[in-house]
């Protein structure tokens, strides 16, 4: 007999909802011909996986840098602001990749205000200097890296936060000076949670169409798009979708596999390591360093924004605007509570079961992250519209009641379409809350009578309370920030400040973009700002 | 937590339920901001509302084909003839017998079956600076000059209307000749293939390269704001130049739309593809556009006035979408970008 069987069915209904726009996709490449192939081999197909590949290697390596290295010195050290810097360094999490790309090309791009000062002002022309050409795969890697780094610096930071003083001690005890101990004992500490942060950027890197796009980078994904588009070829899209997730399969498997090794985390409080006060020029050099993610993530591109926003600040008052806004919170609040409350739901199953299905319903909703959003919108879309007109026609047959599409082009749709993307986020998130939460405790709540859902009610959400508020917020500003999938599903007549600002920016109308940009930024700010006082005070 | 819920699931209710009698559904691939204007004045014009959705012409393609039978969507309208034959050959548009449209558009720029109309004509010629003095050019042809070396700055191959230049070039060329040329001209590129038609026109002026393509409503927009001093001013070094006069004539492309075989509301969609048509609408696309008319004695932009007449490829436009995956291929093949 199974264990919870019911609850191992709640487990498998939701993965269903992650597996359902998979299967969709798999359907679809089975139509799909071999021509396309020999086509893509002898030209482009090279091409999009060395960019691809190229655009990892180089995001994970500065994410890294960027990500533990600021870590570091806010949790290690103390020196002037760094309670301002522990927070301030999520910042640039509000800020979607294509916004931050358009404001970067603003800046640089040969015409923008940089190039243009350096000629005016040296007397050269075109080509007399050198400067770095920011659509370019180095541009990409620049953008993206500035703008995911936060996942890597939150995870590495607790875990440097939770690592305790007498880690010091025995470092000191063998001789170790503070370079030695970081790398021989605070990094690999720290080593599964870098691993899990970093593998959400490199998800996020791969799946990115936006930002990758307007760089001109022939990426994976820029390939799928073009298949379809522009080949007008869905299955050979699918295909390349597919082949994109068997990559990822294979990346979250090594994950996961680094993380089966952490067994040795230390779980005994004991004090926190006292940071080391600076002064002088380490100090002046500490707040440099960690000024410079802030800056180049957030104020820069901010400021710019800022600066197209007003001279095009009488969008704000009009209705429309507003509009877009309460769209765009309601699909971004709605989506975060059901994310995490089915999260909650299989996480707590296989808590429960420890059965090889829990085991694998959580790890097909682990994998919707790596989608690209539009991929997941076609892989809604088609089963969701089948369903619908399969019931359409028993109803019209049997009870002569046609019911028309109930599900596609409704907001349910696009909100399905999130939940199947973000459903990962908000899993990780109640994942690394239970795992705090000994299994003895379970035993002892069972023992004194307690349902397994009252166990998770009453001793469980408790606990996990800041956990599960990390996750509502990381997917809400998800949400807010997602773009494609949102482009295909949604209803008539109904806009988000993503679609707004991409709608204008993708038309070249740069400032007109600007402030409905920044608006995602602001609404984006409150939940990182919250973030970062949850992180702080669970730590 | 339970209220907010509830009020949720009314907002989402109310959504849901907004019924009014005279409607219609449009799926657009213009941008809201560019469709406002003409949907607004045919609402007060005739009181039928219009309910738009805007997104890729693909995707909605991919939308229509799987709403099928139930499918809300009455018009499908998109920028590119290629889409609208890529609509047409996946069996979606239903012909439409209407004199008004078959009176005020030329016949090359709709379907021959009527399935769908051209409704702005949007031309892509050649623009130059004043340091493209290489050679004369007065032909796409000669952009495959090899004295254009590192001149020329085009966006990239992914952009539909390069694919139509090409594939145009397939039909009066042919395939093999039009690869050499598409060769010659990945080779004369200034830098590789980014961004929009602006930016083109931006780095000309910044002088990065001398020689363009690009559509002309993009340089005429620059042109017409001139509040926005960097952009009026780099628009203002550009020269337009029409090609092939002597021969096939410039190459367009028209945004068009067609009526859905599944159209709950037929007889509103027809009347909204004849708005379009119609001189009012016409003079909007120039107005809020700065494209070409398709209807002839409609009175031009003042700055399109100031680009002269120019005589266009008479290539049927159904040719484009025939030609658009080889043409694609092809560019792939050419290491265009």
């Amino acid at each position: 007999m199974m264990r919870h069987w019911n609850w191992q069915i709640t487990a498998g209904a939701i993965a269903s909802l992650v597996f359902l726009p998979l299967l969709t996709l798999a359907w679809l490449s089975f139509s799909a011909n071999t021509e396309l192939w020999e086509h893509l081999l002898d030209t482009v197909l090279a091409d999009y996986v060395i960019s691809s590949l190229g655009l990892m290697i180089g995001v994970a390596i500065l994410t890294l840098v960027v990500g533990i290295g600021s870590a570091f010195l806010v949790t290690q050290y103390r020196f002037k602001g760094v309670a301002f810097f522990h927070w301030a360094l999520l910042l640039p999490l509000a800020m979607p990749a294509y916004i931050t790309a358009y404001s970067y090309t603003g800046l640089l791009d040969v015409a923008g205000p940089v190039q243009s000062a350096i000629r005016d002002h040296l007397g050269l022309q075109f080509g007399d200097y050198w400067f770095p050409e920011i659509r370019s795969l180095g541009g990409a890697i620049f953008v993206l890296s500035f703008v995911l780094y936060p996942y890597v610096y939150l995870m590495a930071r607790s875990s440097f936060i939770e690592q305790s003083q007498h880690l010091r001690d025995v470092a000191q005890l063998l001789g170790y000076n503070r370079r030695t101990a970081f790398l021989r004992i605070n990094l690999p500490i720290a080593r599964p949670a870098i691993i899990a942060g970093v593998s959400l950027v490199l998800m996020e890197t791969l799946a990115d169409f936006g930002a990758v796009s307007y760089f001109g980078v022939s990426s994976f994904t820029t390939g799928i798009f073009r298949t379809w588009y522009n080949l007008g070829n869905v299955e050979g899209a699918a295909q390349l979708a597919l082949m994109l997730l068997g990559f990822v399969v294979v990346l979250l498997a090594l994950e996961r596999t680094s993380r089966k090794r952490a067994a040795y985390h230390d779980k005994k409080t004991s004090q926190p390591a006292e940071p080391t006060q600076l002064s002088g020029n380490k100090q002046v050099l500490a707040i440099t360093l960690v000024s410079l993610p802030l800056l180049l993530g957030f104020i820069i591109p901010c400021t710019q924004l800022l600066y197209w926003a007003i001279g095009n600040a009488a969008q704000l008052a009009s209705y429309d605007f507003w509009v877009l806004v309460g769209n765009t919170l309601l699909l971004a609040s709605t989506t975060a509570v059901i994310a995490l409350f089915l999260a909650l739901l299989v996480a707590y199953s296989h808590r429960l079961s420890q059965s090889k299905f829990t085991l694998i319903a959580k790890n097909v909703v682990g994998l919707g992250y790596a989608i690209p959003g539009l991929v997941i919108a076609v892989g809604i879309l088609i089963p969701l519209a089948y369903f619908d007109n399969t019931v359409d026609s028993w109803m019209r047959t049997h009870l002569n009641y046609p019911t028309g599409l109930l599900i596609s082009g409704t907001i349910t749709a696009l909100i399905m379409a999130y939940l199947v993307r973000f459903l990962a986020v908000a899993l990780n998130s109640v994942e690394s809350g239970l795992q705090s939460i000994r299994p003895n405790m379970d035993q002892a709540a069972r023992s004194l009578g307690l349902t397994p859902l009252n166990v998770l009610r009453q001793v469980h959400l408790p606990i996990i309370k800041p956990s599960i508020m990390t996750g509502l917020l990381i997917v809400f500003v998800d949400v807010m920030k997602e773009l494609p999938a949102t482009l295909v599903l949604r209803p008539f007549n109904f806009n988000t400040l993503a679609v707004r600002a991409y709608e204008l920016a993708s038309d070249e109308r740069l400032s007109d973009a600007a402030l409905p940009s920044l608006a995602i930024v602001l609404a984006g700010l409150l939940p990182v700002i919250l973030l970062s006082r949850i992180s702080r005070k669970a730590s | 937590m339970k209220k907010t819920l509830i009020l949720i699931a009314a907002l989402i209710l109310s959504a849901c339920q907004q019924q009014v009698s005279e409607e219609v559904n449009l799926y657009s691939a213009r941008k809201e901001a560019l469709m406002k204007p003409l949907l607004d004045a045919f609402t007060s014009e005739t009181g039928i509302k219009v309910n738009l959705i805007s997104s890729k012409a693909d995707a909605l393609l991919t939308r229509i084909e799987s709403e099928a039978a139930n499918s809300p969507a009455d018009v499908l309208l998109t920028t590119d003839a290629g889409r609208l034959h890529r609509a047409k050959l996946a069996g979606v548009f239903s012909a439409v017998v209407s004199d008004t449209l078959i009176d005020s558009i030329p016949s090359q720029y709709r379907d021959s079956e009527n399935l769908w109309f051209g409704l702005s004509v949007r031309a892509r010629p050649i623009m130059l600076t004043a340091a493209a003095t290489q050679i004369e050019i007065t032909r796409y042809e000669d952009l495959a000059d090899p004295q254009l070396a590192e001149q020329i700055c085009i966006r990239s191959s992914g952009n539909i209307y390069n694919q139509s230049l090409v594939a145009s070039s397939i039909e009066a060329n042919g395939e093999a000749s039009t690869e050499a040329w598409a060769k010659g001209l990945v080779a004369n590129f200034a830098r590789s293939p980014q961004g929009g038609d602006r930016d083109q026109v931006r780095a000309a002026a910044a002088g990065q390269c001398s020689v363009v393509v690009a559509n002309t409503y993009y340089l005429a927009s620059m042109l017409s704001d001139t509040e926005n001093v960097v952009d009026y001013q780099a628009a203002s070094k550009i020269k337009v130049i029409w090609p092939n006069q002597e021969g096939r004539g410039t190459h367009v492309n028209v945004s068009g739309a067609g009526v859905l075989k599944t159209a709950p509301n037929r007889d509103n969609a027809i009347k909204l593809i004849e708005f379009l048509a119609s001189d009012t609408a016409q003079k909007l696309y120039a107005d809020v556009n700065f494209e070409y008319p398709v209807k002839a004695g409609i009175e031009l932009h003042p700055i399109l006035k100031a680009w002269g007449e120019f005589k266009a490829d008479s290539l049927p436009l159904t040719k484009l979408g025939e030609n658009n995956a080889r043409a694609l291929q092809l560019m792939d093949r050419a290491a265009w970008k």
